[in-house]
């Protein structure tokens, strides 16, 4: 009886190892039969990573508003190839940029250039920003110094709801 | 002073609402060339007729000629192509063409069928010299005055109206220009 | 003859709201109950007028009566019936009359939904919307008729545009237009408080929930335009800044910043004319928005076929309207009090620097749409202004806005102090920069981007954590526990948190995906595979199908990860028989960690094809945010306080120039 059941316990155990073996084998050899690491596109992913990111910035001519980096109409196929190719020979992206505008003007720049007549368009945000933060703390400062007269009657008086340790209020809580 | 701060939206308003209107008129798909007033771009090509022979820009130099843009498989080319034949009946000026992105089997027959207005048609099959040119669709057309450089550029098909307000005058000008 | 009708309906419109535009008016001013009476019905008229109408138009393209112009040219026999149907507002014209039908839908509801409004009130508020009401009626008749006919009869239609044939088409174009129309009641609901001189707290209480509504629309209506996109067009992306996108969010900034202003004006009284002022903007850009889309004067895949006399209607519609609009509170707001008093330092200031913040970042979206057609005006040359100036001008703003974000909903009304608000997010900032800290570490690459977006997403969590924390903890003394005092909560301050939380996820999303995203182009034969990210893709191959109005070629990619199987993707290029377009249809599989995005490219050789794989981390979230910013709107609307009845149920006339100082 015994010895049966020891039997047993090491046939399970020879099974337990060889079964993963077993298949861990077919396993890598199916790998070997079927895998074949898909070959990138290009011969250079960086490069076209390069070339992706500078048409994105590029405007399509003859879309409704593309880049050349996601337009697969003929110009856009053209043009990403030149981009293609001049950040191949070495050329920087401010080359390939001027390249484009000396040929289709400043139009087929998203980024548009930094020049007298876009000063506005660049400057204009953040100076409005700095101007209206400004603009809103001295009116408040102003308005605070108005004469009590001059303000409505607070519906509220000085009451405040507050979070923290309040007190319970009937009707359920305060009015956001 | 109060009342500044209500008339300021109503003058954003009437700008905004000014700018607008003006817009109406616009074209904002109309690109316009920075190469007007520029040396025209370089360029080698084949002839249509012959392909051992080629035409450099520098051939074309001291005399006015316009470059029109051009391929088989453009429609709007086959409609203001009666007008360039019509330049080049009443030698206005001297006309070339540029065969952009085209066969060359197919361009011939083209020309064949609708007559051939052109001194010389130039062969740019891969489309380089055009974007050289800025070309982004055709048809387009160039004038060039003698020392080189472009002085007009009109995208899409010619028209009647075109060539007399625009390209009659110019050419008059730069043809009596020394 | 059914177009016919449907034609007819709409001059019998005309009608209804002149006489709506005109007599409830006259009647507010006058103190005549009876003509005021008249508003309710006339707008429930309206309303069916223009339902039948439209049902007219959606009958038309069902049955496929190409005697239609508007059908000929957006619908084909072979399109499947819900396209078909949703073809109806595929053209510029029906989208009018889309607008139309919801414009007089929100009238009604108006009309239905406001009891506790006193007459006069109500009264003044339907008149005006049908005012405008009348304007798109009349815009519609004169340049925009849905109903024209086209003779001789084609046989078959020129088919919908094939990037339209989607579900998107049904359920993108009714919600935005119920947000851009929803603006409408904002505006009339303050050019009736205008002309009544009811200018005050009462009023804001009343508009705030129908600014909601319409905001939570908006939301909605967005962000289905962006997933869309993403899932359609195929470049991967989810917002370009198109001239088309920015005027559907310029109102949505407006809106945004009208929902915090109403919070003031309805609990202090502060902030009238200013609200107004936006309320007037929100509905102004709408119009805007309509008329960049319509008119031509800027280029984009999404404006309608242009047509400058139709622009010009809608320049002198804008004009009249807002115009008259600024004069009537031009003439009114001197009038009208300043409200309570608050310190530099309170709940309100920081609400109004939300709001200052808002609008500067509507001022450069606008300037940025604006800037090519002014500088072409000015004679100036031709630009673009494309998404890299939009993405440097907008973040920033925001990041500010977020910042104040966290303080606002803690600070007190009225008074609060620096050092005892920051006292109270002290824990909240810490955990912010840890957390922040930790998850740049985590996933691998670190740029200002994204640390500012992740500090920003905790920063709005646990800044709504601490004040939850506070509404719930057991006060001393109060013996209530915690989950007893979470539901007391009153749902507008749910709706407030959940809302809130809706940006931090949205942030989160867009900072996830703008920082971690792979793309990777490879040639695949059937057996190939390649692994992105941890997942592997292995092509399957492809097979042709038929579908009902294209034919496809359908890819095949079996994707696992740790030898575990993931799912399998079908990427698909048609090409539909009647427009001869080509379209890709990407294979997209979306989990809670990120997107698998996967394009069938063109083939290479033989059976090589080329395949575009993505995996985009945790984009799903950017619209997962929206949907709850949305819904806490919705939550918030249904507060307590507006399902009270008014204690006025007056008629009486609110006939004196002065403003309620109460």
């Amino acid at each position: 009886m015994r010895a049966e059941r020891g039997l047993r316990r090491a046939l399970r155990r020879q099974v337990l190892v060889l079964v993963p073996l077993v298949l861990l084998v077919s396993l890598w050899a199916a790998s070997l039969v079927h895998a074949k690491e898909a070959a990138p596109a290009s011969a250079d992913p960086a490069l076209e990573a390069r070339v992706m990111r500078v048409a994105n910035e590029l405007r399509c001519l003859v879309c409704q508003n593309e880049t050349i980096a996601a337009s697969n109409a003929d110009l856009a196929v053209d043009l990403r190839n030149q981009v293609r190719e001049m950040l191949r020979q070495g050329r920087s992206e401010r080359e390939v940029f001027d390249y484009m505008t000396a040929r289709y003007g400043d139009f087929v720049l998203y980024r548009p250039p930094l020049k007298s007549s876009t000063v506005p368009l660049w400057f204009g945000p953040p100076v409005l920003l700095a101007v209206s933060l400004v603009g809103l703390w001295w009116m408040l400062r102003r308005r605070n110094r108005l004469p009590p007269e001059q303000f409505e009657n607070d519906p509220i008086g000085d009451a405040n709801d507050t979070p923290g340790p309040a007190r319970e209020r009937a009707g359920g809580g305060d009015t956001r | 002073m109060k009342v500044l701060r209500y008339l300021v939206p109503m003058a954003l308003l009437a700008a905004v609402v000014a700018f607008l209107g003006v817009g109406l008129g616009l074209n904002p798909r109309e690109v316009p060339s920075p190469l007007i007033g520029k040396p025209a771009p370089a360029f080698k090509l084949a002839r249509l007729d012959d392909a051992t022979q080629t035409i450099s820009r520098e051939d074309l130099l001291g005399q006015v000629w316009m470059l029109n843009v051009w391929a088989s498989w453009c429609a709007p080319c086959r409609e203001e192509h009666p007008l360039v034949i019509d330049i080049a009946r009443r030698q206005l000026v001297a006309v070339y063409g540029l065969n952009y992105k085209d066969q060359v089997p197919a361009a011939k027959n083209w020309l064949a069928g609708l007559g051939n207005p052109y001194r010389a048609t130039l062969v740019d099959s891969d489309g380089r010299v055009g974007i050289d040119y800025g070309v982004y669709g055709v048809p387009e057309t160039f004038i060039v005055d003698r020392q080189g450089v472009i002085r007009f550029k009109h995208t899409g098909p010619l028209t009647p109206d075109v060539l007399r307000t625009r390209i009659e005058p110019l050419l008059k000008e730069l043809q009596r220009a020394g | 003859m059914i177009a016919e009708a449907g034609h007819f309906a709409l001059w019998l419109a005309v009608g209804v709201t002149l006489v709506l535009g005109i007599v409830p008016m006259v009647g507010a001013q006058r103190g005549r109950a009876d003509l005021m009476a008249l508003a309710r019905p006339a707008t429930h008229v309206l309303l069916g007028l223009i339902v039948f109408s439209y049902g007219c138009l959606l009958l038309s393209f069902a049955r496929n009566d190409f005697s239609i112009l508007n059908v000929a040219s957006h619908s084909n026999s072979a399109l499947p019936l819900m396209y078909r149907l949703a073809a109806s507002w595929g053209s510029h014209e029906g989208s009018l009359l889309l607008w139309l039908l919801m414009q007089a839908g929100w009238a009604w509801a108006v009309a239905v939904f406001s009891r506790n409004l006193p007459l006069p009130v109500l009264a003044r508020i339907l008149a005006v919307m049908g005012l405008l009401t009348l304007s798109f009626l009349l815009f519609v008749l004169f340049t925009s008729n849905p109903f024209d006919r086209l003779i001789p009869v084609p046989l078959d239609g020129r088919d919908l545009n094939p990037q339209l044939q989607d579900p998107g088409m049904i359920f993108h174009p009714p919600m935005l237009y119920m947000g851009y129309v929803g603006m409408s009641v904002a505006f009339a609901f303050a050019v009736a408080a205008l002309i009544g001189g009811n200018l005050d707290a009462q009023w804001a209480r009343w508009s705030r929930p129908w600014v909601t509504v319409a905001w939570a629309f908006l939301t909605f209506g967005i962000a289905l335009g962006s997933w869309w996109a993403y899932y359609e067009l195929g470049w991967g992306g989810w917002w370009f800044w198109d001239a088309v996108e920015n005027a559907s969010f310029m109102p949505w900034l407006v809106a945004t910043a009208l929902i915090h202003s109403l919070a003031v004006t309805e609990k202090r009284g502060s902030f009238k004319s200013w609200t107004v002022l936006l309320a007037i903007l929100g509905y102004s850009l709408s119009l805007l928005g309509t008329f960049l889309v319509r008119s031509g004067v800027i280029t984009s895949v999404h404006s309608f076929a242009s047509d400058p006399k139709r622009g010009f209607f809608i320049l002198v519609m804008l004009a009249i309207t807002v115009g008259a609009a600024l004069s009537l509170n031009a003439w009114r707001a001197p009038k009208v009090g300043l409200g309570a008093r608050f310190s530099t330092l309170s709940r309100e200031s920081l609400l109004l620097t939300n709001n200052v913040l808002l609008l500067v970042a509507l001022a450069a979206v606008m300037l940025g749409t604006l800037y090519p057609l002014i500088l072409d005006a000015l004679g100036l040359g031709k630009i673009s202004v494309g998404a890299p100036y939009f993405d440097a001008v907008f973040a920033p703003i925001m990041a500010v806005l977020v910042f104040f974000m966290g303080l606002g909903p803690l600070a007190r009304w009225k008074n609060d102090t620096l050092p005892a608000l920051a006292v109270r997010l002290r824990w909240a900032a810490g955990v912010t920069v840890v957390c922040a800290a930790l998850t740049a570490w985590i996933g691998g690459k670190i740029t200002l981007g994204s640390v500012v977006g992740l500090l920003m997403t905790y920063w709005i969590v646990f800044s709504v954590l601490t004040e939850l924390w506070e509404r719930v903890r057991p006060a001393g003394g109060v013996k209530a526990n915690v989950l007893y005092r979470l539901g007391q909560l009153p749902r507008a301050t749910v709706g407030m948190m959940v809302a809130h939380l809706g940006v931090a996820v949205f942030v989160f999303g867009v900072t996830m995906v703008g920082t971690y995203d792979i793309e990777r182009d490879v040639a695949m034969s059937p057996g190939d595979s390649t692994t992105v990210n941890g997942y592997t893709f292995t092509y399957q191959g492809n097979q042709a199908l038929r579908g009902p109005n294209y034919d496809a070629v359908r890819g095949h990619l079996v994707v696992t990860r740790d030898g575990r199987a993931v799912s399998e993707m079908y990427p698909e290029k048609r090409v539909y028989r009647v427009q001869r377009n080509p379209m890709t249809e990407a294979a997209i599989d979306s989990r809670i960690r990120g997107d698998l995005y996967v394009q069938l490219g063109e083939p290479i050789k033989g059976d090589t094809w080329l395949v575009r794989i993505w995996v985009k981390p945790f984009v799903s979230w950017i619209w997962v945010g929206c949907l709850f910013m949305g819904l806490g709107g919705m939550w918030a609307v249904t507060d307590r306080r507006y399902r009270a009845r008014a204690t006025s149920a007056s008629t009486e006339p609110a006939g004196t120039a002065a403003t309620a100082a109460r």
